[in-house]
């Protein structure tokens, strides 16, 4: 009995991770779909906005103003980044776009660190990283209270975007932007502020991404580390579904967790670095276009 | 027109550059630069990350398959010297330092196996497994390091044929001697048949496929390839440059470095590689010292570290835009434009050579 | 009979007279998700002979020719080489038994010269690992200078020396046709698969193109199977025609016999449906 519920103890923290993997995972979907762009500075962005919003409540700003001056913040980012790296290369080949957003992530990284520096931040958001005792008398569980508010904020917010992108006329015109932007400009969606709300939205979710990690582990630049486990969790899900971002990162969480737990002591440990790669490996050789993309069919 | 080859697959001109680069090399080099600091900080690092990139010039350059490892293959080149060193010093030096090599290439064989069904993106994170993998299991298995309590591995001296390398000057000329030959060798295999093939799958499979091309074959080989000639590069930085080392000095930092010295060099060329090497290692240096020297120790490390990655961020993303062919074009750019000039200086000779 | 006798005139005059079937393709259906593609396609090509396809736009002739090529995996039918029925087709495999193509929207390897594009196209003559020709050893050697002069002799025969080193990427969409009727040359393929190899050309461009085809049948005697919309082209350098139209076989036979077929008329003017 005691085993089981260990084991759904260890099932539960991972899925709660999952969902920060799902949060680094959605900002790489958004801007994918509205740009084609795999954008791999998302990692970064994370890392560069919990760092201006600490960096800004250290200037002595309230903690909502500070959250939206970085909402701003990555909006201008976005907007930068659009006209001054992605329009240029509009008609350029997919590995080429990707090469500049490494390049981009490098850019990012270092503005944070050349404002902020690179000593590790504590942020805290008033949640304890400690086990929630109601949850303990109820049902022998030991679950984290920063895990749980993690996941549950995770889960608001991806089920409001997801809305958005559904039931509004913004996420209409994001799909016909997605699907040909000439055509979609042509019969007049404003692509301009299209492609504003997606970088925000991307850059919201990279925010909280970044508070959440940043309460548990601190601030610092091995975020920008930690984002790089999104890379699997797109694999798995697919790199244009925002139902595809969070089960594939509440995937790659339980099993992380569960492998190191039962697995990693057969091995010396520390699994979790490798094993979300390994098992995108295998997903990739089952169903490389994802759980929830569409399949790729190449003409010629 | 091109000219006929002389030797082999050399022209006149090949010869001519390869005969002045291993001059100076060789002769000019070790006569003028009597400073260790140049040969333990600047020459040996820079060839050995050349080599590395010249690995990751065939696997991305040349194949086009976009890999995102190459520290991972150095790490194995590196550890499986220490080991055959350790356990098998009979074999000699240059034996084992092949043996590093094929070691990385059986790394490189299976960690490209996806390439078969994945590119781009999704064959640069399958990449990254290699690398956080290779680093896990020689960091989790102590028997790679000798069971080391501290984790750090001190590299044996280099011995070879009984002579002991030992001082900055002898380890570069072991350095050199490695790098050419492989660079050598590198050269032919993109200039031949080899090569092509290469170029053909990066450029169009269906095509090269329909041409007979077999792309399980073909892109399997690049990465062996490219694997091995990281993992004998891995070797080398570790037993001339690092000394003593533990596997995160060959983290995914190092990779990235080497994905750009390839994207700021040029992509599909040798001669990127060495450039882009020398660039994403100078650099640095340079911007140190200029820190140093104008501000007086004033200017904050990180503010010269944040720098650097901003200059390197911005570089790709302007070399991506306006030259996606990198520094080695520019070089070819200026220097025929340099000849150019020449030729109008001297009427009689250009006009003769185009008789 | 009229039609028989016009071949037997000019198997006369050919250095390698029209012979059996080489290429038979039967009953080949093929669809994407539901949307037939080609139905039903039958018909040989004869060993030396120029044989066209036509067809309106859409009517699935470079579906055929991916389905002969092995790039597409047709769900039914077979084809058959020298009268071997082939299993599993792989594009790789098709080129090995000495069939060669052309692309419809050209299929070049940009970033390489033309003569390295044409050098590509004897990789099937060239054997040497790449430890040997890593190591420029004699047998490498070789085989690269002769091969090199191979291609040589195939870019002077399509008169594009000239721009033997230049990326073919740089190059104007004409002569990136010619490169690529010059890669496939280089096979020595015996049956060659051209994809509108004249499309988007000018009339002086269309003949000369015509001229170089023409040869290659008539020295090298090899098989042509040519996709092609110039009707003027077709009944002048073809010695047989299919007609396809909504993936269906509706004409074979030689040119004038097609010309006067009143299906064929009609799935051109546009009688029938539309």
């Amino acid at each position: 009995m005691t085993e089981l519920l260990f084991f759904i103890e260890v099932v539960v923290a991972g899925l709660l991770a999952g969902t920060m993997y799902s949060l680094v995972a959605l900002g790489f979907v958004l801007i994918y779909k509205a740009s084609s762009t795999f954008n791999f500075a998302q990692g970064a962005m994370v890392f560069f906005a919990v760092l201006s919003f600490v960096g800004f409540m250290e200037l002595g700003v309230p903690f909502v103003l500070a959250f939206f001056l970085t909402i701003l913040l990555m909006a201008l980012v976005g907007f930068a980044t659009e006209r001054l790296v992605l329009k240029p290369l509009m008609n350029q080949s997919e590995d080429t776009l990707l090469m500049a957003t490494i390049g981009l992530g490098f850019v990012l990284e270092g503005l944070a660190q050349a404002a902020w520096g690179v000593e590790v931040r504590r942020l805290d958001l008033g949640i304890g990283d400690f086990p929630i005792q109601w949850i303990i008398d109820a049902t022998g569980l030991f679950i984290s209270a920063l895990d749980l508010t993690a996941g549950l904020v995770a889960a608001v917010l991806i089920t409001g975007l997801a809305l958005v992108f559904k039931y509004t006329k913004i996420g209409l015109g994001l799909r016909a932007v997605a699907d040909d932007p000439g055509a979609a400009s042509s019969i007049g969606i404003p692509l301009g502020s299209i492609m504003l709300m997606v970088w925000t939205a991307a850059g919201i979710v990279a925010l909280v991404a970044g508070m959440m990690w940043g309460a548990r582990a601190g601030v610092q630049f091995a975020l920008v580390d930690l984002a790089l486990k999104a890379l699997p969790v797109l694999i798995i899900g697919g790199f244009s579904s925002i139902p595809g971002a969070i089960i594939g990162g509440l995937i790659i969480g339980a099993t992380e967790k569960v492998l190191e737990v039962y697995l990693g002591p057969f091995f010396g440990g520390a699994i979790e670095g490798w094993a979300p790669f390994v098992l995108a490996i295998f997903f990739l050789l089952w169903r490389p276009e994802g759980l929830f993309g569409e399949k790729i069919i190449r003409r010629v | 027109m091109k000219s006929s080859p002389v030797l082999m697959s050399y022209t006149r001109d090949d010869l001519k550059n390869l005969l002045i680069l291993m001059a100076v090399g060789f002769i000019a080099i070790p006569l003028l630069v009597q400073t260790d600091y140049w040969y333990t900080s600047i020459l040996i690092p820079w060839l050995c990350l050349s080599l590395a990139a010249v690995g990751q010039q065939i696997v991305m350059g040349y194949a086009g398959q976009l890999a995102l490892g190459a520290a991972g293959f150095m790490a194995a080149g590196a550890f499986a010297l220490f080991n055959l060193e350790l356990r098998l010093p009979s074999l000699g030096f240059p034996i084992n330092l092949m043996l590093s090599g094929l070691v990385a290439a059986a790394f490189g064989i299976l960690f490209g196996l996806p390439s078969l069904r994945v590119r781009g993106i999704y064959l640069m994170v399958a990449t990254l497994a290699s690398q956080f993998f290779i680093i896990w299991m020689i960091d989790k298995f102590g028997w790679f390091k000798n069971y080391d309590s501290s984790g750090i591995i001190t590299a044996q001296d280099i011995v070879i044929f009984g002579k002991e390398f030992i001082t900055p000057l002898e380890m570069y000329v072991v350095v050199l001697v490695v790098v050419t030959i492989l660079t050598i060798l590198a050269i032919n295999m993109t200039r031949g048949s080899t090569g092509r093939n290469w170029m053909a799958v990066r450029d169009m499979d269906i095509a090269a496929e329909s041409m007979g091309i077999s792309l399980l074959k073909t892109k399997l080989q690049a990465f062996a390839i490219s694997a091995f000639f990281c993992g004998v590069a891995g070797a080398l930085f570790a037993f001339t440059y690092l000394k003593s080392m533990e596997p995160v000095a060959f983290d995914i930092k190092l990779s990235f470095r080497i994905l750009f010295m390839v994207i700021l060099g040029g992509l599909g060329t040798i001669k990127g590689a060495f450039i882009g090497a020398a660039f994403i290692l100078l650099f640095p240096v340079v911007l140190n010292t200029l820190g140093n020297e104008i501000f007086h120790g004033t200017i904050d490390a990180t503010i010269i570290s944040s720098i650097e990655l901003v200059v390197f961020g911005v570089l790709i993303i302007v070399f991506m835009i306006y030259e996606p062919l990198g520094m080695a074009k520019l070089w070819d750019n200026i220097t025929s434009r340099f000849r150019a000039r020449k030729k109008q200086a001297s009427p009689l000779t250009g006009s003769q050579k185009n008789a | 009979m009229d039609a028989e006798k016009q071949t037997d005139d000019t198997a006369l005059a050919r250095n390698f007279p029209i012979g059996e079937p080489v290429l038979e393709v039967k009953n080949i259906s093929l669809s994407f998700g539901g949307v037939k593609a080609i139905t039903d396609i039958s018909f040989d090509v004869l060993e030396h002979e120029i044989r066209a396809i036509i067809g309106p736009n859409g009517a699935g002739k470079s579906s055929l020719l991916n389905c002969i090529n092995g790039i597409y995996k047709p769900q039914g039918g077979s084809i058959a080489f020298k009268g071997r029925v082939l299993d599993k087709i792989s594009p790789n495999m098709v080129s090995q038994i000495g069939i060669s193509r052309t692309f419809q929207n050209l299929a070049l390897f940009k970033r390489m010269s033309v003569l390295d594009n044409v050098l590509v196209g004897r990789k099937l003559h060239m054997s040497s690992g790449f430890l040997s020709v890593a190591l420029q050893l004699p047998g490498a050697v070789k085989e690269e200078r002769e091969n090199r002069e191979k291609c040589e002799e195939i870019v002077e025969f399509l008169e594009i020396s000239d721009i033997r080193d230049t990326p073919v990427g740089k190059l104007p969409y004409g002569l990136q046709k010619k490169v690529e009727l010059g890669r496939a040359l280089a096979t020595e393929a015996e049956v060659l698969l051209l994809d509108e190899p004249m499309a988007g050309m000018n009339v002086e461009e269309k003949r000369e193109m015509c001229r170089f085809i023409l040869k290659v049948n008539d020295e090298l005697g090899t098989t042509i199977v040519l996709i092609e919309h110039d009707m003027g082209v077709v009944m002048d350098i073809s010695d047989n025609v299919v007609v396809l139209d909504y993936g269906k076989v509706i004409g074979d036979g030689p040119p004038e016999e097609v010309r006067t077929n009143q299906e064929v008329i009609d799935a051109y003017l546009g009688v029938a449906h539309d």
